[in-house]
């Protein structure tokens, strides 16, 4: 299963869409309630992350049967240090946005966390992409 | 988790309004979380816990629907945004709110007898 979503920079108010839109459809087809939190929250930040610090991207959600690949590619700035963007509370965001909760210098390292399997590449000036994966526990029985 | 709170009984207990997802009441309260930054809260909060804050906009709701949360208490006194308030009702979470600051919410809350989830 295939499931798409675009994400507008700035559009921060109303997102969470796609990572709402996930979790719909994994309980749907009967994912275990934890995995299902677990790929919504990777969603969720990768989606913010876009709205937040880029200019427009896709989330994109291939759910297979042992794995859910989740890949995040944006238009924007990009990352000039990636290995101090994955740091625990760094954070570009403005003060706007963090007043909305939002710039905790959280959402990678949750990302991270929540996957089994993280990449993040960037290049200034042209954009970001960031693949998640979570492996799906095996069925019972089969 | 043997307190046995329910959603409804933290509203009796606050005196608080209900602004959104009142057929849900009866949800049960595992644990209670406080938090006003998002990731924060996705990083911590559990399925079925209370989580108070003071951010009012619309992201709290989705927050809350993608960890599972029984209910979100709105401390310190100010409105949810209507659209905030319309997606908690298409999410089915309540959605309280009180003048009661975080601080006496959550000691209210812990006399009820809700812990947080690391004392488990
Ligand atoms: N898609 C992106 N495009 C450009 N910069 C990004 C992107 N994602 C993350 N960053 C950078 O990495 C930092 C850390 O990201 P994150 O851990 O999600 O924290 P936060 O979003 O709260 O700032 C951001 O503040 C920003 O500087
Ligand atoms: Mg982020």
């Amino acid at each position: 299963m295939y499931l798409e979503y675009r994400v507008d920079g700035g559009d921060f108010q109303a997102s969470g869409q796609a990572a709402a839109g996930i979790k719909r459809t994994l309980r749907q087809i009967g994912i275990d309630a934890e995995v299902a939190r677990r790929a919504a929250i990777v969603t969720y930040e990768a989606e913010m992350n876009i709205a937040i610090h880029a200019y427009l991207g896709t989330i994109s959600i291939e759910i297979l049967p042992e794995r859910i690949i989740i890949q995040a590619d944006d238009e924007g700035p990009g990352i000039a240090d990636i290995p101090a963007a994955m740091q625990v509370g760094y954070s570009t965001a403005t003060e706007d946005i963090r007043e909305m909760g939002f710039g905790a210098g959280l959402g990678l390292p949750n990302m991270r966390r929540y996957s089994d399997e993280f990449e993040i590449e960037s290049q200034v000036g042209v954009g970001t992409s960031v693949r998640a994966v979570i492996i799906l526990p095996a069925k019972e029985g089969n | 988790m043997n307190h046995g709170v329910t959603m409804r009984d933290i509203v009796v207990k606050l005196g608080c309004e209900v602004m959104a997802g009142s057929e849900h009441l009866d949800n049960p309260v595992a644990f209670g979380y406080s938090s006003d930054l998002l990731s924060d809260v996705m990083a911590k909060v559990g399925l079925g816990d209370v989580w108070v804050t003071v951010q009012t906009h619309e992201n709290i709701i989705a927050v809350g629907s993608i960890t599972g949360v029984s209910g979100i208490i709105i401390a310190g006194g100010a409105a949810p945004l209507p659209p905030t308030v319309r997606r908690a009702n298409e999410e089915g979470i309540p959605l309280l709110v009180t003048v009661k600051p975080s601080f006496e919410v959550i000691g209210i809350l812990y006399h009820m007898g809700i812990k947080g989830r690391s004392e488990k």
